[in-house]
Protein backbone atom coordinates (compact mmCIF):
# COMPACT_ATOMS: atom_id res chain seq x y z
CA UNK A 1 0.00 0.00 0.00
CA UNK A 2 1.34 3.42 -0.95
CA UNK A 3 0.26 7.00 -1.36
CA UNK A 4 0.33 9.42 -4.27
CA UNK A 5 0.43 13.19 -3.74
CA UNK A 6 -2.65 14.86 -5.19
CA UNK A 7 -2.21 18.50 -4.32
CA UNK A 8 -0.94 20.95 -1.77
CA UNK A 9 -3.78 22.46 0.21
CA UNK A 10 -1.73 24.72 2.48
CA UNK A 11 1.67 26.23 1.80
CA UNK A 12 4.07 27.88 4.23
CA UNK A 13 2.24 31.22 4.17
CA UNK A 14 -1.17 29.63 4.64
CA UNK A 15 0.08 27.66 7.66
CA UNK A 16 1.63 30.81 9.12
CA UNK A 17 -1.59 32.80 8.74
CA UNK A 18 -3.71 29.98 10.17
CA UNK A 19 -1.50 29.68 13.25
CA UNK A 20 -1.52 33.45 13.76
CA UNK A 21 -5.32 33.48 13.61
CA UNK A 22 -5.58 30.52 16.01
CA UNK A 23 -3.24 32.29 18.44
CA UNK A 24 -5.58 35.33 18.40
CA UNK A 25 -8.62 33.10 18.86
CA UNK A 26 -7.08 31.33 21.85
CA UNK A 27 -6.39 34.68 23.50
CA UNK A 28 -9.86 35.99 22.68
CA UNK A 29 -11.78 32.92 23.81
CA UNK A 30 -9.91 32.73 27.12
CA UNK A 31 -9.85 36.51 27.70
CA UNK A 32 -6.07 36.46 27.89
CA UNK A 33 -3.76 33.54 28.54
CA UNK A 34 -3.04 33.83 32.28
CA UNK A 35 -4.26 30.32 33.00
CA UNK A 36 -3.60 28.76 29.59
CA UNK A 37 -1.06 26.03 28.80
CA UNK A 38 -0.40 24.45 25.41
CA UNK A 39 0.14 20.72 25.02
CA UNK A 40 1.09 19.28 21.65
CA UNK A 41 0.37 15.68 20.72
CA UNK A 42 3.45 13.86 19.48
CA UNK A 43 4.74 14.15 16.90
CA UNK A 44 3.57 17.08 14.78
CA UNK A 45 1.41 18.66 17.44
CA UNK A 46 4.63 19.44 19.33
CA UNK A 47 6.20 21.91 16.88
CA UNK A 48 2.77 23.44 16.22
CA UNK A 49 2.25 24.05 19.94
CA UNK A 50 5.63 25.78 20.22
CA UNK A 51 4.79 28.00 17.24
CA UNK A 52 1.45 28.98 18.77
CA UNK A 53 3.27 29.85 22.01
CA UNK A 54 5.66 32.13 20.08
CA UNK A 55 2.78 33.95 18.46
CA UNK A 56 0.88 34.31 21.72
CA UNK A 57 3.99 35.77 23.31
CA UNK A 58 4.39 38.21 20.42
CA UNK A 59 0.80 39.37 20.86
CA UNK A 60 0.30 39.28 24.62
CA UNK A 61 3.86 39.37 25.95
CA UNK A 62 3.17 36.31 28.05
CA UNK A 63 5.22 33.13 27.89
CA UNK A 64 2.74 30.26 27.85
CA UNK A 65 4.06 26.88 29.10
CA UNK A 66 4.30 24.20 26.40
CA UNK A 67 4.27 20.44 26.94
CA UNK A 68 4.45 17.39 24.70
CA UNK A 69 2.14 14.43 25.13
CA UNK A 70 2.91 10.90 23.92
CA UNK A 71 -0.35 8.97 23.68
CA UNK A 72 0.96 5.55 22.64
CA UNK A 73 0.11 3.93 25.97
CA UNK A 74 -3.47 5.25 25.70
CA UNK A 75 -4.30 4.13 22.17
CA UNK A 76 -7.27 1.84 21.62
CA UNK A 77 -5.92 0.23 18.47
CA UNK A 78 -2.68 -1.36 19.64
CA UNK A 79 -3.91 -4.91 19.14
CA UNK A 80 -5.03 -4.22 15.57
CA UNK A 81 -1.96 -2.36 14.35
CA UNK A 82 0.36 -4.30 12.08
CA UNK A 83 3.45 -2.71 13.53
CA UNK A 84 3.97 -1.56 17.06
CA UNK A 85 4.44 2.16 17.53
CA UNK A 86 7.42 3.33 19.55
CA UNK A 87 6.69 4.70 22.98
CA UNK A 88 8.23 8.11 23.60
CA UNK A 89 8.36 10.34 26.62
CA UNK A 90 5.62 12.67 27.70
CA UNK A 91 7.23 15.99 28.55
CA UNK A 92 4.83 18.04 30.62
CA UNK A 93 7.08 19.65 33.20
CA UNK A 94 4.45 21.78 34.89
CA UNK A 95 1.38 21.18 36.99
CA UNK A 96 -1.81 21.02 34.90
CA UNK A 97 -4.23 21.16 37.84
CA UNK A 98 -6.84 23.93 37.38
CA UNK A 99 -5.27 24.98 34.06
CA UNK A 100 -7.02 25.63 30.78
CA UNK A 101 -5.26 23.24 28.43
CA UNK A 102 -5.20 23.85 24.71
CA UNK A 103 -4.44 20.49 23.13
CA UNK A 104 -2.68 20.92 19.78
CA UNK A 105 -2.54 18.42 16.92
CA UNK A 106 -1.95 18.56 13.18
CA UNK A 107 -5.00 16.69 11.86
CA UNK A 108 -8.39 15.92 13.41
CA UNK A 109 -9.89 12.79 11.81
CA UNK A 110 -11.67 10.01 13.72
CA UNK A 111 -11.21 11.70 17.09
CA UNK A 112 -9.56 8.64 18.62
CA UNK A 113 -6.21 10.35 19.10
CA UNK A 114 -7.90 13.19 20.97
CA UNK A 115 -9.82 10.70 23.12
CA UNK A 116 -6.52 9.01 24.03
CA UNK A 117 -4.90 12.38 24.68
CA UNK A 118 -7.66 13.42 27.07
CA UNK A 119 -7.30 10.16 29.01
CA UNK A 120 -3.54 10.71 29.18
CA UNK A 121 -4.06 14.26 30.49
CA UNK A 122 -6.46 13.09 33.20
CA UNK A 123 -3.70 10.80 34.50
CA UNK A 124 -1.39 13.80 34.80
CA UNK A 125 -3.76 15.94 36.83
CA UNK A 126 -7.13 17.65 36.88
CA UNK A 127 -7.28 20.52 34.41
CA UNK A 128 -10.03 23.14 34.64
CA UNK A 129 -10.90 22.59 31.00
CA UNK A 130 -9.47 21.19 27.78
CA UNK A 131 -9.78 22.90 24.39
CA UNK A 132 -8.65 21.55 21.05
CA UNK A 133 -6.68 23.30 18.31
CA UNK A 134 -5.90 21.57 14.99
CA UNK A 135 -4.29 22.73 11.79
CA UNK A 136 -6.62 20.62 9.61
CA UNK A 137 -10.05 19.15 10.29
CA UNK A 138 -10.73 16.50 7.67
CA UNK A 139 -14.06 15.17 9.00
CA UNK A 140 -15.11 11.49 9.42
CA UNK A 141 -15.41 11.63 13.21
CA UNK A 142 -16.07 8.33 14.99
CA UNK A 143 -16.41 9.87 18.46
CA UNK A 144 -18.32 12.91 19.74
CA UNK A 145 -15.34 15.28 19.62
CA UNK A 146 -14.99 18.67 17.97
CA UNK A 147 -12.22 21.23 17.68
CA UNK A 148 -12.38 24.70 19.23
CA UNK A 149 -9.77 26.19 16.88
CA UNK A 150 -9.34 25.03 13.28
CA UNK A 151 -6.73 26.13 10.75
CA UNK A 152 -8.57 24.76 7.74
CA UNK A 153 -11.57 22.54 7.13
CA UNK A 154 -10.78 20.04 4.39
CA UNK A 155 -13.50 17.73 3.10
CA UNK A 156 -11.83 14.38 2.33
CA UNK A 157 -12.75 10.85 1.43
CA UNK A 158 -11.49 7.92 3.49
CA UNK A 159 -9.40 6.85 0.50
CA UNK A 160 -7.34 9.97 0.99
CA UNK A 161 -4.62 10.85 3.45
CA UNK A 162 -3.67 14.26 4.81
CA UNK A 163 0.06 14.73 5.31
CA UNK A 164 1.19 17.69 7.38
CA UNK A 165 4.85 18.57 6.98
CA UNK A 166 6.56 20.86 9.47
CA UNK A 167 9.93 22.53 9.14
CA UNK A 168 11.17 21.16 12.50
CA UNK A 169 10.66 17.50 11.57
CA UNK A 170 10.28 17.39 7.80
CA UNK A 171 12.32 20.36 6.57
CA UNK A 172 9.31 21.90 4.88
CA UNK A 173 6.00 23.55 5.81
CA UNK A 174 2.99 22.31 3.86
CA UNK A 175 -0.18 20.27 3.96
CA UNK A 176 -0.67 17.76 1.17
CA UNK A 177 -3.67 15.70 0.25
CA UNK A 178 -2.67 12.21 -0.85
CA UNK A 179 -4.47 9.34 -2.50
CA UNK A 180 -4.06 5.93 -0.91
CA UNK A 181 -3.25 3.44 -3.66
CA UNK A 182 -2.77 -0.32 -3.76
CA UNK A 183 -4.70 -3.21 -2.23
CA UNK A 184 -6.64 -1.72 0.62
CA UNK B 1 12.02 -1.55 14.58
CA UNK B 2 9.59 -4.03 15.98
CA UNK B 3 10.01 -6.55 18.77
CA UNK B 4 9.20 -9.71 16.95
CA UNK B 5 9.53 -12.38 19.59
CA UNK B 6 7.00 -14.60 21.28
CA UNK B 7 9.42 -15.28 24.16
CA UNK B 8 12.33 -13.71 25.95
CA UNK B 9 14.56 -16.54 27.05
CA UNK B 10 18.06 -15.12 27.11
CA UNK B 11 20.35 -12.24 26.21
CA UNK B 12 22.36 -14.48 23.93
CA UNK B 13 19.76 -14.49 21.16
CA UNK B 14 18.83 -10.79 21.39
CA UNK B 15 20.26 -8.44 18.80
CA UNK B 16 21.82 -5.13 19.68
CA UNK B 17 18.83 -3.39 18.05
CA UNK B 18 16.33 -5.37 20.11
CA UNK B 19 18.18 -4.52 23.30
CA UNK B 20 18.21 -0.86 22.32
CA UNK B 21 14.47 -0.92 21.62
CA UNK B 22 13.77 -2.42 25.05
CA UNK B 23 15.99 0.12 26.83
CA UNK B 24 14.50 3.04 24.85
CA UNK B 25 10.97 1.91 25.63
CA UNK B 26 11.87 1.70 29.33
CA UNK B 27 12.58 5.46 29.49
CA UNK B 28 8.93 6.59 29.16
CA UNK B 29 7.93 3.65 31.38
CA UNK B 30 10.13 5.01 34.15
CA UNK B 31 8.32 8.34 33.79
CA UNK B 32 5.03 6.52 34.44
CA UNK B 33 6.42 5.03 37.68
CA UNK B 34 7.34 8.50 38.91
CA UNK B 35 3.91 10.03 38.30
CA UNK B 36 1.21 10.51 40.91
CA UNK B 37 -1.09 8.24 38.91
CA UNK B 38 1.10 5.24 38.22
CA UNK B 39 -1.09 3.49 35.69
CA UNK B 40 -1.62 3.47 31.95
CA UNK B 41 -4.36 1.47 30.22
CA UNK B 42 -2.29 -0.06 27.45
CA UNK B 43 -2.44 -3.74 28.53
CA UNK B 44 -6.07 -3.64 29.67
CA UNK B 45 -7.60 -7.05 29.00
CA UNK B 46 -4.27 -8.89 28.99
CA UNK B 47 -3.39 -11.43 31.65
CA UNK B 48 -0.04 -12.59 32.94
CA UNK B 49 1.08 -15.09 35.52
CA UNK B 50 4.33 -15.40 37.42
CA UNK B 51 5.43 -18.97 38.10
CA UNK B 52 8.47 -19.20 40.35
CA UNK B 53 9.88 -22.59 41.23
CA UNK B 54 12.68 -20.82 43.11
CA UNK B 55 12.45 -18.18 45.80
CA UNK B 56 12.37 -14.57 44.82
CA UNK B 57 10.93 -11.40 46.18
CA UNK B 58 12.25 -8.58 44.09
CA UNK B 59 12.04 -10.15 40.63
CA UNK B 60 8.55 -11.55 41.15
CA UNK B 61 7.24 -8.37 42.77
CA UNK B 62 8.88 -6.30 40.07
CA UNK B 63 7.13 -8.23 37.29
CA UNK B 64 3.85 -8.12 39.15
CA UNK B 65 3.85 -4.37 39.69
CA UNK B 66 5.13 -3.76 36.15
CA UNK B 67 2.10 -5.62 34.81
CA UNK B 68 -0.23 -3.72 37.13
CA UNK B 69 1.16 -0.30 36.13
CA UNK B 70 0.27 -1.24 32.55
CA UNK B 71 -3.24 -2.45 33.54
CA UNK B 72 -2.61 -6.15 32.81
CA UNK B 73 -4.24 -8.60 35.18
CA UNK B 74 -1.47 -10.22 37.16
CA UNK B 75 -1.57 -13.48 39.07
CA UNK B 76 1.17 -15.12 41.11
CA UNK B 77 1.24 -18.87 41.26
CA UNK B 78 2.64 -19.96 44.60
CA UNK B 79 4.32 -23.24 43.81
CA UNK B 80 4.65 -24.23 47.46
CA UNK B 81 0.85 -24.30 47.84
CA UNK B 82 -0.01 -25.55 44.34
CA UNK B 83 -0.79 -28.86 42.71
CA UNK B 84 2.90 -29.25 41.97
CA UNK B 85 3.12 -30.45 45.55
CA UNK B 86 0.52 -33.11 44.67
CA UNK B 87 2.76 -34.45 41.94
CA UNK B 88 1.45 -32.59 38.87
CA UNK B 89 3.95 -32.53 36.03
CA UNK B 90 5.39 -29.27 34.74
CA UNK B 91 3.75 -29.82 31.38
CA UNK B 92 0.31 -30.29 32.90
CA UNK B 93 0.74 -27.25 35.13
CA UNK B 94 1.64 -25.12 32.12
CA UNK B 95 -1.27 -26.45 30.05
CA UNK B 96 -3.68 -25.70 32.89
CA UNK B 97 -2.43 -22.13 33.13
CA UNK B 98 -2.59 -21.71 29.36
CA UNK B 99 -6.22 -22.74 29.05
CA UNK B 100 -7.20 -20.24 31.73
CA UNK B 101 -6.43 -17.64 29.07
CA UNK B 102 -3.16 -16.12 30.18
CA UNK B 103 -1.23 -14.26 27.51
CA UNK B 104 2.17 -14.35 29.14
CA UNK B 105 4.05 -16.34 31.74
CA UNK B 106 7.05 -15.22 33.72
CA UNK B 107 9.02 -18.22 34.85
CA UNK B 108 11.88 -18.97 37.20
CA UNK B 109 13.23 -22.48 37.61
CA UNK B 110 16.29 -23.98 39.26
CA UNK B 111 16.96 -26.16 36.23
CA UNK B 112 18.66 -24.54 33.26
CA UNK B 113 16.60 -24.76 30.08
CA UNK B 114 13.17 -25.12 31.70
CA UNK B 115 11.71 -21.85 30.31
CA UNK B 116 12.96 -22.87 26.87
CA UNK B 117 11.15 -26.20 27.19
CA UNK B 118 7.99 -24.48 28.38
CA UNK B 119 8.13 -21.88 25.59
CA UNK B 120 8.20 -24.64 22.97
CA UNK B 121 5.15 -26.27 24.50
CA UNK B 122 2.77 -23.37 24.97
CA UNK B 123 1.15 -20.64 22.95
CA UNK B 124 1.69 -18.18 25.81
CA UNK B 125 4.62 -15.79 25.67
CA UNK B 126 7.32 -16.84 28.12
CA UNK B 127 9.80 -14.60 29.90
CA UNK B 128 12.73 -16.28 31.60
CA UNK B 129 13.13 -14.79 35.08
CA UNK B 130 16.17 -16.94 35.80
CA UNK B 131 16.87 -20.56 34.90
CA UNK B 132 19.47 -22.40 36.94
CA UNK B 133 22.97 -21.20 36.17
CA UNK B 134 22.05 -20.28 32.61
CA UNK B 135 20.45 -16.87 32.05
CA UNK B 136 18.55 -14.07 33.79
CA UNK B 137 17.90 -11.71 30.89
CA UNK B 138 15.76 -9.08 32.65
CA UNK B 139 18.47 -8.58 35.29
CA UNK B 140 21.01 -7.93 32.53
CA UNK B 141 18.61 -5.54 30.82
CA UNK B 142 18.05 -3.53 33.99
CA UNK B 143 21.80 -3.48 34.67
CA UNK B 144 22.37 -2.20 31.14
CA UNK B 145 19.62 0.39 31.55
CA UNK B 146 21.18 1.61 34.81
CA UNK B 147 24.63 1.83 33.23
CA UNK B 148 23.36 3.65 30.15
CA UNK B 149 21.32 6.05 32.27
CA UNK B 150 24.36 7.06 34.32
CA UNK B 151 27.07 6.91 31.65
CA UNK B 152 24.98 8.08 28.69
CA UNK B 153 26.16 5.11 26.62
CA UNK B 154 27.15 1.47 26.84
CA UNK B 155 29.60 1.68 23.99
CA UNK B 156 33.14 0.63 24.82
CA UNK B 157 32.84 0.76 28.63
CA UNK B 158 35.11 -1.29 30.86
CA UNK B 159 32.96 -3.45 33.12
CA UNK B 160 34.18 -5.71 35.93
CA UNK B 161 31.93 -8.47 37.25
CA UNK B 162 33.01 -9.56 40.72
CA UNK B 163 32.35 -12.77 42.61
CA UNK B 164 30.77 -16.11 41.92
CA UNK B 165 30.89 -16.23 38.13
CA UNK B 166 30.55 -20.01 38.08
CA UNK B 167 27.01 -20.15 39.46
CA UNK B 168 25.83 -16.82 38.16
CA UNK B 169 23.15 -16.51 35.51
CA UNK B 170 23.34 -12.75 36.09
CA UNK B 171 26.99 -12.76 35.01
CA UNK B 172 26.26 -14.85 31.95
CA UNK B 173 23.39 -12.65 30.77
CA UNK B 174 25.40 -9.49 31.42
CA UNK B 175 28.33 -10.84 29.42
CA UNK B 176 26.10 -11.72 26.45
CA UNK B 177 24.37 -8.35 26.55
CA UNK B 178 27.30 -6.02 27.20
CA UNK B 179 29.56 -7.68 24.66
CA UNK B 180 27.08 -6.66 21.94
CA UNK B 181 27.96 -3.04 22.74
CA UNK B 182 31.71 -3.44 22.53
CA UNK B 183 32.28 -3.37 26.28
CA UNK B 184 35.53 -4.70 27.69
CA UNK B 185 34.33 -7.23 30.24
CA UNK B 186 36.45 -8.56 33.08
CA UNK B 187 35.46 -11.18 35.61
CA UNK B 188 37.20 -11.47 38.96
CA UNK B 189 36.94 -13.84 41.89
CA UNK B 190 38.58 -16.90 43.45
CA UNK B 191 39.78 -19.29 40.76
CA UNK B 192 37.36 -21.95 42.00
CA UNK B 193 34.45 -19.63 41.15
CA UNK B 194 35.68 -18.66 37.69
CA UNK B 195 34.82 -21.35 35.14
CA UNK B 196 37.82 -22.04 32.89
CA UNK B 197 35.72 -21.71 29.73
CA UNK B 198 34.61 -18.16 30.59
CA UNK B 199 37.31 -16.57 28.45
CA UNK B 200 35.70 -18.20 25.43
CA UNK B 201 32.80 -15.78 25.96
CA UNK B 202 35.19 -12.95 25.14
CA UNK B 203 35.89 -11.82 28.70
CA UNK B 204 39.15 -11.67 30.62
CA UNK B 205 39.50 -13.52 33.92
CA UNK B 206 41.33 -11.94 36.88
CA UNK B 207 42.06 -13.22 40.36
CA UNK B 208 43.22 -9.95 41.88
CA UNK B 209 40.82 -7.09 42.62
CA UNK B 210 43.53 -4.49 42.11
CA UNK B 211 44.28 -5.67 38.58
CA UNK B 212 40.68 -6.33 37.61
CA UNK B 213 39.34 -2.98 38.74
CA UNK B 214 42.07 -0.86 37.16
CA UNK B 215 40.36 1.95 35.18
CA UNK B 216 36.94 0.31 35.03
CA UNK B 217 33.77 2.36 34.45
CA UNK B 218 31.43 -0.11 36.09
CA UNK B 219 31.70 -2.73 38.85
CA UNK B 220 28.88 -5.26 39.02
CA UNK B 221 29.09 -7.17 42.32
CA UNK B 222 27.43 -10.58 42.39
CA UNK B 223 25.76 -12.11 45.37
CA UNK B 224 27.57 -14.97 47.06
CA UNK B 225 24.88 -17.60 46.87
CA UNK B 226 25.20 -19.29 50.22
CA UNK B 227 22.75 -21.97 49.07
CA UNK B 228 25.17 -22.96 46.30
CA UNK B 229 28.34 -23.01 48.38
CA UNK B 230 28.08 -26.48 49.84
CA UNK B 231 30.81 -27.75 47.52
CA UNK B 232 33.38 -25.83 49.54
CA UNK B 233 34.73 -23.73 46.70
CA UNK B 234 36.25 -21.28 49.15
CA UNK B 235 37.30 -21.86 52.74
CA UNK B 236 34.88 -19.50 54.51
CA UNK B 237 32.82 -16.38 54.00
CA UNK B 238 35.36 -14.42 56.07
CA UNK B 239 38.16 -15.54 53.83
CA UNK B 240 36.17 -14.59 50.78
CA UNK B 241 35.37 -11.18 52.23
CA UNK B 242 39.03 -10.53 53.03
CA UNK B 243 40.00 -10.82 49.40
CA UNK B 244 36.97 -9.99 47.28
CA UNK B 245 34.54 -7.90 49.29
CA UNK B 246 34.19 -4.61 47.39
CA UNK B 247 35.14 -1.86 49.81
CA UNK B 248 36.21 1.77 49.53
CA UNK B 249 39.89 0.85 49.26
CA UNK B 250 39.14 -0.95 45.97
CA UNK B 251 37.30 1.94 44.38
CA UNK B 252 40.45 4.00 44.00
CA UNK B 253 41.75 1.54 41.38
CA UNK B 254 38.73 2.24 39.21
CA UNK B 255 37.79 5.40 37.32
CA UNK B 256 36.83 8.32 39.50
CA UNK B 257 33.18 8.16 38.41
CA UNK B 258 32.91 4.37 38.66
CA UNK B 259 29.41 2.99 38.98
CA UNK B 260 28.67 0.18 41.46
CA UNK B 261 25.86 -2.29 40.77
CA UNK B 262 24.52 -5.25 42.72
CA UNK B 263 21.55 -7.39 41.68
CA UNK B 264 20.43 -7.92 45.27
CA UNK B 265 19.74 -9.25 47.77
CA UNK B 266 23.03 -8.09 49.30
CA UNK B 267 25.14 -9.94 51.80
CA UNK B 268 26.66 -6.88 53.41
CA UNK B 269 30.12 -7.62 54.71
CA UNK B 270 30.54 -10.60 52.39
CA UNK B 271 30.65 -9.43 48.77
CA UNK B 272 30.11 -5.72 49.36
CA UNK B 273 30.77 -3.39 52.27
CA UNK B 274 27.99 -1.25 53.65
CA UNK B 275 29.88 1.95 52.94
CA UNK B 276 30.14 1.09 49.23
CA UNK B 277 26.53 -0.06 49.06
CA UNK B 278 25.38 3.24 50.56
CA UNK B 279 28.08 5.33 48.91
CA UNK B 280 27.91 7.88 46.11
CA UNK B 281 29.00 5.41 43.40
CA UNK B 282 26.22 2.96 44.16
CA UNK B 283 23.06 2.81 42.02
CA UNK B 284 21.77 -0.30 43.77
CA UNK B 285 18.42 1.22 44.74
CA UNK B 286 17.98 2.86 41.36
CA UNK B 287 18.49 -0.57 39.78
CA UNK B 288 15.32 -1.78 41.49
CA UNK B 289 13.25 1.08 40.02
CA UNK B 290 14.87 0.53 36.64
CA UNK B 291 13.97 -3.15 36.88
CA UNK B 292 10.29 -2.27 37.00
CA UNK B 293 10.68 0.12 34.03
CA UNK B 294 12.54 -2.45 31.92
CA UNK B 295 9.96 -5.14 32.70
CA UNK B 296 7.14 -2.74 31.79
CA UNK B 297 8.88 -2.15 28.47
CA UNK B 298 9.14 -5.88 27.82
CA UNK B 299 5.56 -6.63 28.79
CA UNK B 300 4.39 -3.82 26.52
CA UNK B 301 6.52 -5.00 23.62
CA UNK B 302 5.47 -8.64 24.04
CA UNK B 303 1.77 -8.25 24.84
CA UNK B 304 0.98 -4.87 23.29
CA UNK B 305 1.09 -5.91 19.66
CA UNK B 306 -1.23 -8.12 17.71
CA UNK B 307 -0.93 -11.74 18.75
CA UNK B 308 -1.27 -13.06 15.20
CA UNK B 309 1.61 -10.90 14.13
CA UNK B 310 4.08 -12.17 16.65
CA UNK B 311 3.09 -15.83 16.86
CA UNK B 312 5.74 -18.34 15.93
Amino acid sequence: MGVRDKNTIMDEMAIKRALTRIAHEIIEKNKGVDNVVLIGIRRRGGPLAYRLAERIEAIEGINVPVGILDITLYRDDLTTLASQPLVHRTEVNFNINHKTIVLVDDVLYTGRTVRAAMDALMDLGRPKSIQLAVLVDRGHRELPIKADFIGKNVPTSKQENIAVLVQELDGDDKVIIQEIIGDS
Amino acid sequence: MKFNRKDLLGMRELSREEIQLILDTAIPMKDVIKRDIKKVPTLRGKAMVTVFYENSTRTRTSFEIAGKYLSADTVNLAISSSSVQKGESLRDTIKTIEVMGFDLMVMRHSMSGTPQYVARNTSMSVINAGDGQHEHPTQALLDMYSIRESKGTLEGLKVAIVGDILHSRVARSNIYGLSKFGCEIRVVGPSTLIPPEVERMGVKAYYSMEQALRDVDVINVLRIQRERQEAGLFPSLDEYANMYMLSNRHLKYAKEDVLVLHPGPMNRGVEISSEVAEGSHSVINEQVTNGVAVRMALLFLMMGGSKDEIAG
